[in-house]
């Protein structure tokens, strides 16, 4: 029988299934404790974002954005690393981060774990950029704080069968 | 067993860093950790060195963890050598394919050391 979400999306689009996802991978990855927050993120100039795309019986993104600070120390605390800037290395943590969150919240949903998949990560850095989805099915978006520091994750769907 | 010489595939660097640090929380004494950025560097590292464990992505450019597994095995290369693969896919599909593939243990991400410990220890003293 062929799985369909078209029924549920208020249910895969529960806000909770993202803040649970973050909490987990924070805490059991990088032994932080976030908490979500109202307010908007402040925008540095140089900022990290990595996105995730879904594929299957949804399709679009999981998309993760820091300022250039936040992505340091997260990158600093997944390797015991200290790092100046971001390198190869930055990175590429801030990738699995965001490939981690993807597959933490699509879990959280049955048939979104069976019948949907992740692409690889891609991350872009820069300074002045806006990603933009045109007319989502829809968009869950929330913003962390863990110390000083504070980060941006959007689930974009623009199909759901 | 005491000295584990291990192979950990993943195409992330610091996922592959956070395996063999997790590994070395679990009491594990790695004698060697061979790395891997895709299945086909895997199965190349394993055609010249000897491994006790093999650690392994799925979802990777190039060559995807299941494919690494079934040619691990249609190549016959590591023999005897359990294979656990550590994937951010969790649904009971993934975990079958795996183990139809020929995995003998599953860790999804994000992971403990102490989950770690629990599912690789067991193979490693059985092996």
């Amino acid at each position: 029988m062929a799985v369909s979400l078209r029924e549920s999306v208020q249910r895969v689009s529960d806000p909770r299934n993202l803040d649970a996802s973050v909490e987990e991978v924070f805490r059991l990855m990088l032994g932080i404790e976030c908490r979500g927050d109202a307010g908007p993120a402040a925008r540095e100039q140089e900022s990290v974002t990595a996105v995730v795309g879904f594929g299957g019986v949804l399709s679009g993104a999981c998309v993760f954005r820091s300022g250039a600070k936040a992505a340091l120390r997260i990158a600093a605390q997944m390797t015991g690393m200290e790092f100046a800037g971001i390198d190869d290395t930055v990175k590429d943590g801030i990738g699995e981060i965001c490939n981690m969150l993807a597959g933490a919240w699509k879990g959280k949903v049955p048939e979104l774990a069976a019948n949907c998949g992740l692409s690889v990560p891609a991350v872009i850095t820069g300074r002045d950029y806006n990603l933009h989805v045109q007319a989502p099915e829809f968009q869950v978006h929330r913003v962390y704080r863990f110390g000083e520091e504070a980060f941006e994750v959007t689930i974009v769907c623009d199909g759901l069968q | 067993m005491s000295e584990i010489r291990t192979l950990i595939v993943d195409d992330s660097s610091v996922m592959r860093k956070i395996v063999e640090r997790a590994l070395r929380q679990a009491g594990l004494d790695l004698a060697a950790v061979h790395e891997a950025g895709s299945g086909s560097e895997g199965l190349e590292l394993l055609k010249a060195e000897s491994v006790d464990l093999i650690l392994s992505d799925i979802n990777m450019p190039a060559m995807d963890g299941l494919e690494f597994l079934r040619q691990i095995r249609a190549q016959n290369l590591a023999p005897g050598v359990p294979v656990v693969m550590i994937t951010t896919e969790s649904s009971e599909e993934h975990v079958r394919q795996a183990i139809q593939a020929g995995a003998q243990g599953y860790i999804r991400k994000p992971f403990t050391a102490e989950q770690v410990k629990e599912r690789v220890l067991p193979l490693v003293h059985a092996a």
